[in-house]
């Protein structure tokens, strides 16, 4: 069954989002995430969509679930990449995102969860 | 209007929601359309590709490139032969659901298009038609 894949770097989950997602692919990524950051002890997820063309209510309600979920797991959920069009798309639709952070690209993406992580160390 | 190309594909699995992204995509292109303009009426069918899945029980879509003496445009047809709509004003309504969803999907796709129009008979089915025009 197609997948899509979920890297580890040190405290962090990374993923990449390259293809048009059905519907089923979202919520399998749910369920994934969910026990991938029980189980790597993770304490926080890059979603990096910079590939995604279309961000629809679905789509923007499967990426806020991830990030409540992830806050539930004790783990902070950053997206990264979000294209100006979808952006512009995503709120003349009425979805705003709400509680998910954002950045611009990976780069900065991984300094607010490190900031994180080092905050709470400190 | 002058209808310059359609295709009609069906919508009965998530895969073709994703096959109608593409398609309406394809035509916007063809239409000269900007990327600002090309995701807003591709996000607009989606929203209204699963509406006709989930609630309309599957159906299909008319995808056509048409032209205005004076614009270019694509304009899309979504039919289902489901439940139908018994208060249309009211699922035209930010945060209605009868479903699962967040209720943005008929009003999201009202907001990004230029021209909305939906026709309903409870136990006969939905038809919702929106144009996009290129600007």
């Amino acid at each position: 069954m197609e997948k899509i894949p979920i890297l580890k770097m040190g405290r962090f989950l990374l993923v990449t989002v390259q293809v048009d997602m059905h519907d089923q692919l979202a919520m399998q990524l749910q369920e994934d995430l969910t026990e991938r950051i029980v189980a790597a002890r993770a304490r926080g997820v890059l979603i990096d969509i910079s590939s995604l063309e279309v961000v629809d209510s679905f789509i923007g309600r499967m990426i806020s679930n991830i990030a409540a979920m992830a806050r539930v797991l004790d783990a902070e959920t950053v997206v990264v990449g979000i294209q100006p069009a979808v952006a512009v798309t995503l709120v003349e639709l009425g979805l705003s995102l709400e509680g998910v952070r954002t950045a611009l690209n990976v780069d900065r993406g991984m300094v607010l969860l490190q900031e994180r992580l080092i905050a709470e160390q400190g | 209007m002058t209808v310059l190309h359609s295709s009609v594909l069906p919508i009965r699995t998530q895969e073709d929601i994703v096959r109608v992204r593409q398609a309406t995509r394809e035509a916007a292109v063809a239409q000269g359309f900007s990327l600002v303009d090309q995701t807003k009426l591709v996000t607009a069918a989606s929203e209204l590709a699963r509406n006709t899945l989930d609630y309309g029980g599957g159906g299909d879509v008319e995808i056509s490139r048409v032209n205005d003496p004076s614009r270019r445009g694509v304009r899309l047809v979504f039919t289902d032969k489901g439940p139908g709509i018994a208060d249309i004003e009211q699922a035209l309504r930010d945060g209605f659901t009868s479903g699962s969803g967040l209720g943005l999907g008929l009003s999201g796709a009202k907001r990004l298009s230029n021209e909305f129009s939906i026709e309903s008979k409870v136990g006969e089915g939905t038809q919702v038609t929106i144009a996009r025009w290129r600007n």
